[in-house]
């Protein structure tokens, strides 16, 4: 056995070379050329939208421009991770995030390049945009989402829940469905109702929601709407795009539910409806600037603010834009919340800690 | 090559020593005028909930060890020891829910059964029924679902053992007047124990390594928790702190197991034993066990993958260059990753088996950790790691990065399949040969290489199809430009699309069944 050992070690000397030699092919394959390639001719874009329509939005900015997008999309945490990993040698130009908290975390991070642009300032209204200072802007909001409710014909008087504040309740008991309370369009609507009512009102609020539950909270928002529909929740909170995408759907089944159920524009003349926004600013390290400057300029105009509003059923931000969306058209006109990016964002934690002492799963 | 070795195996540990320094250097990311500090994230976590989804967790292992303990061993105890109609199609596809991602199963179960869903809707509309059937989103709901995903792992291992072993065994039981199955319970599983333990703790790893199946099935385990941490607190330091500690109760699980094992060590099976003869039953005895296995794949396979067609001929077959990229980018790294990761084991493996060194032994059971660890941790884990050598930006240029979480994740999958293998062959082989004249080379090439051949092919086919399915590793350390079908499953499901991504999860189900169909075959033949 011994000899044997001994005379397996040259062969195995050689095998062992394989680790280094896979380590190595491994790193190396793949390179993209890319990251070579001209200042400005590729933008390098780290996105949270996750949505399938934006494929149109990014392959008209390649054929008006000539510029090539990369692409990573992950969820908003992942990529600040990423990011933060990443460093000063980071190849991210542009950042697209889809919650506000996120947002103002990103900034406060310091993940953002303030950049100066006479069309973004000009097409961005104030409140959407991140405050400038001496070096510029930070972020840009490029679409808003609102939060409202659903609710089924047959089963609640839509003035009992008109208001967020309405859905806890006693008299809703055992018909309010949301999804998540650790989700962020939850936090970030938390987050807004401890900044329009106090810690102490939202903490009951919390507990009343709890109270009132259907069911414990899981699923997505369509899942919220669907549940409605079937008869299992009576009312739901649901992102107004989803509620949107319902509406122009043409399956049977689809036209089926929307049949059973009514919308709610909450709180229209108590303090607003809560709107979330989908924004992103340049990188703090940026290795195409100019490119990415570009390409948020691009995401202003017309064209792009049109493909955000008909794909993914989005509220432009741009004035005046017209929209050819039937779906949005019909959801109407609203008063909007006036609670500022910034507390949404410093309140999330408080949001998160609030729900899970209520038992808000 | 004991260096080598040893280098190999830390390098595929250092992001565990990237989490461990990021939990002791850690501080969390700054946030409100109200953030508070990890300890408070950590008091906080444990005073309101954390209790809860540690309940979760055990609750969610428990009822799926059962579950993968009745399926698996039930299935290959008809398997490897009756004949009854339709036996030889079921014993390979008994395996076929392999190719099933947990999370595609969680979507199909729950769209299919939920109250909006469906069967609840025709039987609401049709048959006036008024009562509410149980939610499928449930924690009754996900064990079904991990069990019907997970329990080929213990069909598997158990099978093998039972084949090697119940022949003799049996007979000899029948001689001391026992039924059979008294001389089941008393005589062959506590024999197969080291291998069905092995199976089980195969697929409770899978299950506390999920987060996608199980969020969506509403519930919140230990990872809901970290992520919690993570995501809604921004305290990496908290959830790196939470990832150690489901880390450490994974590896005292595991020592616990090879302590068990250590103990319980059988005589090898002899080369010359005779195969089993498999009894043939008739009359109701053959239809149970007919019923038993035909439900198992109804369940588990027959019915998921109808609903999945389904879901497929509702949104038409759209292939368009997206798809095709998917797809390219899914084989090529899965095929990539498993070749590499066989190279890898076979390495391991020689090293510890030349040198015979106890530390090489214990460097490879350590491996063994990466496959507990849960995607997204892992994922982190890399990140501190690539940030502390500041080499992060690597990995949107190159798919070395996301090789190597693979590697670390899946290895021992393979490493697993390979140091079986290389038990069978023995020492006196090895001596045998070189009395012959054979030189280390030709002996290698000429024994030990067709001798390994199914274990290579089966660590390769596990590997492949792990990657495939892969998730959270790779959504978070991706390069550019680089979305698999599994990613693509996941954005077109976080977009709340479930009818567009019936395609490319049927494509992940049915390039994963291509390995499998071999792996079963290789099976078949092996009778």
């Amino acid at each position: 056995m011994h000899e044997i050992r001994w005379a397996h070690s040259s062969v195995l000397k050689k095998i062992s070379l394989i680790p280094s030699l896979v380590f190595g092919l491994a790193i190396t394959l793949g390179s993209s050329p890319n990251h070579a390639a001209e200042p400005n001719a590729v933008l390098n874009l780290y996105s949270a939208r996750h949505y399938q329509t934006d494929e149109a939005l990014y392959a008209n900015f390649t054929k008006s421009t000539g510029i090539k997008i990369n692409r990573i999309e992950a969820d908003d945490n992942a990529l600040l991770e990423r990011l933060n990993s990443e460093g000063a040698k980071s190849p991210a130009d542009v950042i697209l995030l889809v919650d506000a908290a996120r947002l103002w975390r990103a900034q406060v991070n310091g993940m953002f390049r303030p950049i100066q642009s006479k069309v973004l300032d000009q097409r961005i209204p104030a409140n959407l945009r991140a405050k400038a200072d001496a070096d510029g802007t930070t972020w840009f909001g490029f679409s808003t989402r609102a939060r409202i409710m659903v609710y089924n014909k047959d089963r609640i008087k839509p003035d009992d829940v008109n208001t967020y504040e309405k859905l806890a309740d006693p008299i809703n008991k055992g018909k309010v469905c949301t999804r998540s309370g650790s989700h962020p369009y939850m936090l970030s609507l938390v987050g807004a109702l401890i900044e329009r009512d106090g810690t102490a009102a939202t903490e009951k609020w919390a507990k009343g929601m709890v109270a009132n539950m259907a069911r414990a909270p899981k699923g997505g928002d369509t899942d919220q709407i669907r549940a409605v529909a079937s008869g299992e929740c009576a009312v739901a909170l649901t992102n107004s795009y989803y509620l949107a995408r319902l509406m122009r759907s043409t399956k049977p089944e689809d036209i089926a539910a929307l049949a059973k159920l009514g919308h709610i524009w909450p709180n229209q003349n108590a303090g607003g409806v809560h709107i979330n926004i989908s924004g992103g600013g340049v990188a703090k390290n940026a290795p195409n600037p100019q490119a990415a400057v570009k390409f948020l300029e691009y995401l202003a105009s017309d064209a792009a603010q049109i493909y955000l509003a008909d794909g993914n059923n989005e509220w432009p931000v741009v004035a005046g834009v017209k929209l050819d969306n039937p779906a949005l058209k019909a959801l109407g006109p609203y008063q909007v919340e006036k609670v500022s990016v910034a507390a949404i964002g410093r309140n999330q934690v408080a949001a998160q800690r609030i729900l899970d002492q209520a038992g808000f799963r | 090559m004991r260096i080598s070795s040893i280098f190999l195996a830390l390098t595929l540990n250092l992001p565990i020593l990237g989490l461990i320094l990021a939990a002791l250097l850690g501080q969390p990311s700054p946030i409100g005028s109200d953030g508070m500090v990890s300890g408070s994230t950590l008091t906080h976590l444990w005073n309101y909930v954390l209790t809860d989804y540690i309940v979760t967790t055990l609750l969610l292992c428990f009822g799926v060890g059962i579950g993968v303990f009745i399926l698996g061993v039930g299935n290959a105890w008809l398997i490897a020891n009756y004949q009854f109609p339709g036996k030889a199609i079921f014993e390979w596809a008994l395996i076929l829910p392999l190719a099933v991602p947990a999370y595609v199963m969680a979507y199909l179960f729950v769209d299919f059964l939920q109250h909006a869903g469906p069967v609840q809707t025709m039987l609401r509309e049709n048959l006036g029924l008024t009562m509410s059937l149980p939610d499928p989103r449930s924690l009754g709901g996900a064990m079904w679902t991990f069990t019907m995903c997970l329990y080929p792992y213990v069909y598997l291992v158990a099978r093998t053992s039972f084949l090697d072993r119940s022949a003799r065994f049996m007979e000899v039981a029948e001689t001391l007047g026992y039924t059979s199955v008294e001389a089941f319970i008393k005589l062959v599983l506590p024999m197969a124990r080291p291998a069905i333990f092995t199976g089980i703790a195969l697929a409770l790893m899978e299950v506390l390594a999920d987060f996608g199946a199980v969020s969506y099935f509403g519930l919140q385990t230990f990872a809901t928790g970290i992520f919690k941490a993570w995501l809604s607190f921004g305290d990496r330091s908290a959830a790196v702190h939470l990832s150690l500690m489901l880390l450490s109760f994974v590896l005292m699980v595991f020592y616990w197991e090879r302590h068990n094992r250590a103990r319980q060590r059988y005589a090898p099976t002899n080369t010359n034993t005779r195969p089993a003869i498999p009894k043939r039953l008739v009359g109701s005895h053959a239809l149970y066990a007919f019923l038993f296995c035909a439900l198992t794949l109804i369940f588990a396979f027959i019915l998921p993958m109808a609903v999945l067609f389904d879901l497929v001929s509702e949104q038409g077959l759209e292939m368009d260059s997206r798809y095709w990229a998917w797809l390219k980018n899914s084989l090529s790294l899965s095929a990539f990753t498993a070749i590499l990761a066989v190279l890898c084991a076979l390495f391991l493996a020689y090293a510890a088996r030349l040198t015979q060194s106890k530390t090489l032994q214990g460097v490879n059971r350590l491996l063994t950790v990466g496959y507990a660890l849960p995607g997204a941790v892992l994922g982190v884990g890399i990140l501190s790691l690539l940030g502390l050598l500041d080499i992060a930006w690597l990995m949107s240029i190159s798919v070395g990065v996301l090789v190597y979480a693979y590697l670390i994740r899946f290895l021992s999958a393979g490493l697993q399949s390979i140091e079986t293998g290389l038990t069978r062959i023995t020492p006196a082989m090895d001596g045998t040969a070189a009395l012959l004249g054979a030189k280390p080379l030709e002996m290698i090439w000429r024994i030990h290489l067709p001798l390994l051949k199914r274990s290579v092919l089966t660590a390769l086919l596990f590997v492949f199809v792990d990657v495939m399915k892969e998730l959270p590793a790779t959504l978070l350390l991706r390069p550019f430009n680089l979305d698999t079908l599994a990613v693509a499953t996941y954005q077109l499901a976080a977009d709340e699309r479930l009818t567009e991504l019936a395609l490319p999860a049927l494509s992940i189900v049915l390039v994963g069944l291509l390995p499998v169909i071999l792996l079963s075959r290789a099976i078949a033949q092996k009778r």
